[in-house]
């Protein structure tokens, strides 16, 4: 018997909510937040494996021993999984340079786990071509002979070009989505939207961006989804430890129907499609110089620090922006007050709370989200 | 009584702080940096004027206004969370940006970010540029993750320098680069620092005629801020170390705010920066207990000097490299692990502790693995506290002097069953 579009929505977030959380399959490459080159891995016929922490599904036993009260929570959950055998079929570890927790966490790793490749991916903060374009294709090729090595074959411009090709797919495919999202919030409620994402983290990518077609594709035609009173909010400062998943639904139960946010924002860090004509390595530089997201971890030349989020408020036809950062988030929380005052200036509603990915009382949040809602209609309706 | 060094480093502070409040009126410009990886020589052969905010902060530690200012900060939306030498700057310059003297601090012509093993560094002056509304310089160190400088790391940097920090320095004093200005400026770091290293490995004696932790923050200060690559830092530390020379000649200890140590019973290295806002009363439990601290890696923000780095005129660029390169908090963790190890071995300590501060995360995190691996490698015990740099409210004095006696008193009874 045919399931109704409903169910087959439902099946689909079951079979994302079950990839979601699983542990990285063998010959996988970990890697934290925010971006890492994931064609490199792919091309070398290894899994990117994206690492977001332990969520609130995991009890620490041993992590918080390795951690002061006052550093946020997904190192903790992180080192967790690795002593309790959950990252023992990963390949390698690789860091990127997002902050000062996850640059040292590379170097516990190199002591915890002296046999393991361990990799601190140092993006450039300087984006002239022919200096951070430099050094970052130097960093790349780095790169590309120790998937090579792992893998034990070669990575040759044709497997590049592919896997360029595969994650153009993919970053479309979310593209897609959050422009529906943005259309008919709705229709697309991010409390699902946000555990098709997070299946990427753990399948490949091919199978992921089918996933995520079947998903858009079904809730599209789910008639039994009907607009919702709610008001259309941006969210900022969740781009490496992530809410739990009940935080999300607080939200949109409070009233807030999310229509951007910067959750797994490695996922969609470069902004359109990468070439596939001529030196593939040297169009990975260029994607990072020229196309790279917006976020806390980098570096602005041009200033205008807020500048992003009144172009996706504007963009999204938004109402009002949540910051929800993680407790001893640095770059979120450094980064906050400018964001604010832009907001200010532009005279845009706006509220902030804090989390980490073990909160499990919502009743807070949910009061405080709700009642800005609230003032959101009411001030708009006026 | 103040030794003469202390006099001298005393004046050319007073006199450095006169010349930025008299900045403006003289048409000299200034340049907002920060103390790791900084490039004094470069910023001065442009005849440039250097503030250091995280002077600023820990001087207002010191002098009990830290807390006052972070309060402020907060109160205009920073979170409590993060770090409070931001946060203090942020306060001071909403309370009329009053510098250690009394006197104001002109506002920056340029803001020199040199990111160099600090990401909150990006951040703070990103925070000033929206509040004094000048270019930026943007300088990024890559991280020591291998445990080695490669040479693409170099090249890197000198790149920078060559393609956005001399123009920007030209820019903003008008003046062209003029490296015979530099190398000389590096010829002159480079014989400071050789006293330095040898006013630090003084501490192998003993008795140790220094404490390389509490006073050795004071014998920093000239060459981690606005005055190395002068001659007056030349002065300052060949004056420091005659009068340490002549401490050894005497067999007498390090000299503190209550006059020269008696005993030494016990030899520490330390890991980590100290607090500010509770300074002396953090160093006399301590001394109290005639425990000296023979070795630190908060005195190596500013240079590993003693593991070999002299600035090189013959490279100048190349030597900013690999000084900004070299700074303690920019080594991997397994390098500052080794170079703990090295310390407390080459400095024959009883013990090694370390201070945790919440607001520097690239400091504190992966200490307590640190410890663990330390104690095993050396089979010398640690201990840990935690404090904060300026804010008053993470130093529980009760609580850290109550760790300090406990781990002493265990230092004795392992002596004991030894």
């Amino acid at each position: 018997m045919a399931c109704t579009e409903s169910e087959c929505v439902a099946d689909c977030v079951r079979r994302a909510e079950t990839l979601a959380f699983a542990d990285p399959p063998p010959h996988s490459i970990g890697y934290m937040p925010i971006y890492v080159p994931r064609e490199l891995i792919h091309a070398a016929g290894l899994l990117p494996a994206g690492l977001y922490g332990g969520g609130d599904r995991l009890e620490i036993i041993r992590g918080d021993a390795y951690f002061q009260s006052y550093i946020c929570r997904i190192p903790r959950s992180t080192i967790e999984l690795a002593l309790s055998g959950h990252l023992d079929r990963l390949d390698g570890m690789l860091f990127p340079s997002i902050c000062d927790v996850i640059r040292n966490l590379s170097g516990m790793w190199q002591m915890l786990f002296p046999d393991r490749y361990v990799r601190y991916i140092d993006v450039p903060q300087n984006f002239d071509p022919a200096v951070g374009g430099r050094f970052w294709r130097h960093e790349l090729e780095t790169l590309r002979r120790d998937m090579e090595r792992i893998a034990g074959r070669p990575i040759d411009d044709e497997a590049l070009r592919n896997s360029i090709a595969v994650y153009n797919e993919n970053r479309a495919a979310i593209r897609e989505l959050y422009a529906q999202r943005s259309r008919a919030p709705w229709r697309f409620p991010l409390s699902e939207a946000y555990l098709v994402l997070r299946a990427g983290n753990s399948v490949p990518p091919e199978e992921h961006t089918a996933l995520i077609r079947d998903y858009i594709r079904g809730a599209e035609n789910d008639l039994s989804r009907r607009e919702m009173d709610q008001s259309r909010v941006v969210l900022a400062g969740m781009f490496c430890e992530q809410p739990p998943h009940g935080l999300l639904v607080t939200l949109e139960r409070a009233g807030c129907a999310v229509v951007d946010d910067d959750l797994f924002l490695g996922m969609r860090w470069i902004q359109g499609d990468i070439p596939l004509d001529g030196d593939p390595l040297q169009n990975l530089v260029d994607a990072y110089l020229t196309a790279s997201a917006t976020t806390a971890s980098r570096y602005s030349p041009e200033g205008h620090r807020a500048k992003w989020l009144l172009e996706s408020y504007r963009r999204n036809e938004a109402e009002g922006v949540i910051f929800c950062a993680p407790s001893f988030c640095d770059p979120a929380l450094l980064e906050q007050p400018m964001l604010v005052a832009a907001l200010d200036r532009a005279g845009i509603p706006h509220t902030e709370f804090k989390y980490s990915e073990d909160t499990g009382q919502f009743a807070v949040i949910r009061e405080q989200a709700g009642t800005f809602s609230d003032s959101i209609r009411l001030w708009s309706a006026s | 009584m103040k030794e003469n060094s202390m006099l001298l480093q005393k004046q050319l502070l007073a006199d450095h702080f006169d010349a930025l409040a008299r900045a403006r009126d003289e048409g000299k410009k200034v340049v907002y940096t920060f103390v790791p990886g900084n490039l004094n020589e470069l910023v001065r052969s442009f005849d440039l004027l250097p503030v250091l905010p995280e002077i600023n902060a820990l001087q207002s530690g010191m002098r009990k206004l830290s807390g006052g200012y972070i309060t402020e900060a907060e109160k205009s939306g920073h979170s409590e969370d993060v770090c409070t030498y931001v946060k203090c700057d942020i306060g001071m310059l909403r309370k009329g940006n009053i510098g250690p003297t009394g006197k104001p601090l002109p506002k920056p012509d340029l803001l020199l970010l040199s990111y160099t093993g600090c990401f909150t560094f990006m951040k703070w002056f990103e925070l000033l540029r929206e509040e004094y509304d000048c270019p930026v310089a943007m300088l990024h160190v890559p991280y020591q993750s291998e445990g080695r400088i490669e040479p693409h790391q170099r090249e890197y940097i000198v790149q920078q320098l060559r393609s956005e920090i001399i123009p920007k320095l030209e820019q903003v004093s008008g003046r062209e680069f003029d490296i015979e200005k530099l190398r000389s400026m590096l010829r002159l770091s480079s014989k400071a620092e050789d006293d330095l290293v040898w006013v630090l490995e003084s501490a192998k004696n003993t008795p140790s005629p220094i404490d390389a932790f509490f006073a050795g923050v004071y014998y920093l200060g000239p060459i981690f801020s606005a005055f190395r690559g002068t001659e007056d830092a030349v002065q300052y530390y060949r004056t420091l170390r005659g009068e340490i020379e002549e401490r050894i000649a005497n067999k007498e200890g390090p000299i503190t705010p209550d006059g020269p140590m008696k005993g030494e019973r016990y030899r520490l290295v330390v890991e980590g920066p100290p607090n500010w806002t509770s300074f002396r009363d953090f160093w006399k439990m301590f001394y109290e207990e005639d425990a000296v601290v023979v070795a630190s890696t908060y005195t190596k923000v500013g240079g590993l000097y003693d593991q070999g780095f002299r600035h090189d005129p013959d490279h100048p660029l190349e030597t900013l490299a690999d000084y900004a390169l070299g700074c303690y908090t920019n080594l991997s963790l397994p390098a500052r692990v080794d170079l703990l190890a090295r310390y407390i071995r080459d400095y024959r300590a009883d013990g090694f502790l370390v201070n945790s501060v919440k607001s520097c995360n690239s400091f504190s995190v992966g200490q307590l693995l640190m410890l663990r691996q330390l104690e095993e490698r050396t089979g010398v015990p640690g201990a840990f506290i935690e404090s904060d740099l300026v804010d008053p409210r993470y130093f529980s004095a009760a609580n850290i002097k109550n760790r300090i006696e406990s781990y002493l008193q265990m230092l004795d009874q392992k002596r004991g069953a030894a």
